[in-house]
């Protein structure tokens, strides 16, 4: 594409703020729909977001004002921090696993839930949805996976004969990041999830009507030519929150693992945050974890958005 | 409207029944997977003391008793503030701030997504991209404009950045996407005023979006303790509230989980009516195209 560049000079600024500002008039109605929401996410989310962005350049311990050091947060972390490398790991393989299978089960479980009769529909949604609307309730998974004999997991490998002595499954190195990815899994069907419900409750009858006449012969046929299509905007979604809730992997490790955890084994970048902020009250190194990590999700999210819209072809 | 009832018992014609019988094993087995949490939690809050500290811990109560919540309202009672005032507190920053938000993203998500003008893609992909921003660090500039606008230890703190949640924006963006252009086309020719195309046509088409942005609100506000901005106990919320009788730590541990089922309660019985009224929205056809 040959880029035509018609020099700016030529037309009068007086003349541009008027086109401008005729274009704002025409659109009056759909700017004054947008205002609300505009000026309270521009105050409370974009300006807080840019001054973050702006104190990763800066040495900024709270108490002091930000001194300026361009890069050096960036270098210490990316040349100098082991731990942040570990964390870097941590959280690739995490958002690795827990990404793309948490949101291929939610859109199962929905799907498969939407074949239901509508009662017992209503009541699997509230089943699945449980863990994620039932606060604290996962830390059963500790007593699940406690390192004694008498931990459930344990108790019944060693009634079973597979193994011989209690493993330490929230401690050691070696099972800390399965333990700890499965219980992320049991608490990823949310947004996204119910995000499915609704968009599958959304599509119109009559798609599925006319696909019986033209021949749609299975389930999976059905699934892959009317549902997944007719609800790309809802799987768009889940796709963006399955990457922030997967790359963004700390609360819940917390009362499981502990924080930080063994050897960091199971150390991720916002854990690695969370130190920097409220404990060492290093803001600045803070700010730059959080944009390197921002831009690591900016820059997934463009990949999986590119992919979904293959869907249906 | 002509209320179209699905035959349950005449399935599909393209369902194949070992399919659906795979179907609902698969379902029970990952169930009974996921209700875990729900039935520890009831079970643990009518567990006697001595039960929850019980060695090897035990999943289910032998001798359920009252004992935790009797504990929890001689407490509530000895409270400074009238416990009421908690619970008052939380029920008003809920109600206006979940209602808020969804008139407030939807308005702004039916421009977004239904009319043309310069600047919406890229508003709109600034809102995505919010979403992946740590908010632990906006944590200091948040408190400094809060400050700065003297909203410290007032409610607007709590409620007017929650109008603004990126998550609502985007959901409803996605679902109006789907309204035909064709059934507000219409309605503009009859003469409604664009927020009645918005309120009547476009808000009743996507009810399914919104009552779940009713849920995601409603469980972030229910939860909040309000902890950074608001001082003043006749202010506080009712999770904070609980939080101090909680912080009696390991003797407080039975009135712990009656909270945390209590605590539970609200959202959930409001998540069971908002899904039967999604199920329900479909069954009723006839506003679609």
């Amino acid at each position: 594409m040959a880029a035509v560049i018609i020099p700016n000079t030529k037309i009068p600024i007086k003349t541009r703020i008027s086109y401008a500002w005729a274009e704002v008039k025409r659109n009056k109605v759909s700017y004054m729909f947008l205002a609300p929401y505009a000026l309270i996410f521009t105050v409370f989310t974009v300006i807080p977001v840019l001054v973050s962005m702006g104190l990763s350049f800066t040495y900024f311990n709270i108490l002091e004002p930000p001194k300026w050091i361009g890069f050096q947060n960036y270098i210490n972390l990316l040349l100098d921090d082991e731990v942040f490398l570990i964390a870097l790991k941590n959280t690739f393989l995490f958002a690795a696993i827990t990404g793309p299978i948490g949101y291929f089960a939610a859109l199962f479980f929905a799907w498969m839930i939407n074949e239901l009769p509508p009662k017992i529909r209503a009541i699997m949604v509230v089943i699945f949805y449980a863990p994620t609307i039932s606060g604290q309730a996962y830390i059963i998974w500790n007593t699940l996976f406690s390192g004694d004999a008498y931990g459930y997991i344990n108790s019944m490998l060693i009634r079973l004969g597979i193994i011989y002595e209690p493993i330490q499954w929230l401690t050691d190195p070696a099972y800390m990041r399965t333990a700890a990815i499965i219980v992320v899994l049991w608490m990823s069907l949310g947004t996204g999830f119910l995000s499915f419900i609704a968009g599958l409750q959304s599509i119109d009858n009559t798609l599925y009507e006319s696909g019986y006449v033209d021949g749609i012969q299975n389930r999976w046929q059905e699934l892959w030519y009317i549902t997944l299509p007719s609800m790309k905007p809802q799987l768009l979604f889940g796709a963006v929150m399955s990457i922030t809730s997967s790359f963004a992997i700390h609360e819940i490790l917390v009362p499981l693992v502990g924080f930080p955890s063994t050897d960091y084994a199971a150390h991720t970048v916002v854990s690695h945050l969370v130190d920097y902020g409220n404990i060492r009250f290093e803001m600045g190194t803070a700010s730059a974890i959080a944009t390197l990590l921002f831009i690591a999700m900016v820059g997934t999210n463009r990949i999986v958005q590119r992919l979904l819209r293959k869907v249906g072809n | 409207m002509v209320k179209v009832r699905i035959r349950l018992k005449q399935r599909k014609p393209n369902r194949s029944l070992s399919g659906d019988i795979t179907n609902i094993v698969i379902l029970i087995f990952f169930g009974l997977f996921f209700a875990l949490p729900l039935i520890y939690a009831v079970s643990n809050a009518f567990k006697p003391l001595d039960e929850i500290f019980l060695f090897p811990p035990r999943f289910f109560v032998r001798n359920p008793s009252l004992e935790n919540f009797q504990d929890l309202f001689i407490l509530m009672q000895q409270s400074w503030v009238p416990f009421s005032r908690y619970i008052l507190n939380t029920v008003f920053i809920t109600v206006v701030g979940t209602v808020g938000h969804v008139v407030v993203a939807s308005m702004a998500a039916y421009v977004l997504a239904k009319h043309k003008f310069p600047g919406r893609s890229l508003f709109f992909s600034i809102v995505v991209a919010s979403l992946m921003f740590s908010y632990h660090v906006t944590a200091i500039p948040s408190y400094l404009i809060m400050s700065f606008l003297k909203w410290i230890d007032t409610y607007y703190a709590i409620i007017i950045p929650q109008l603004a949640y990126s998550l609502g924006l985007f959901l409803m963006k996605q679902f109006m996407e789907q309204i035909p252009d064709s059934l507000l086309e219409a309605a503009r020719i009859d003469g409604a005023s664009e927020f009645r195309v918005f309120w009547q046509i476009a808000m009743p088409t996507v009810k399914p979006a919104w009552l779940t942005l009713v849920i995601f609100v409603f469980q972030n506000l229910w939860n909040t303790t309000g902890g950074t901005y608001i001082y003043s106990e006749e202010l506080k919320t009712l999770p904070f509230a609980l939080q101090q009788i909680l912080a009696g730590g390991i003797a407080r541990a039975g009135v712990a989980a009656a909270v945390a089922l209590l605590m539970m309660t609200v959202p959930i019985t409001l998540f069971i009516i908002t899904q039967n009224n999604i199920i329900q929205t479909m069954t009723t056809s006839g506003i679609k195209e």
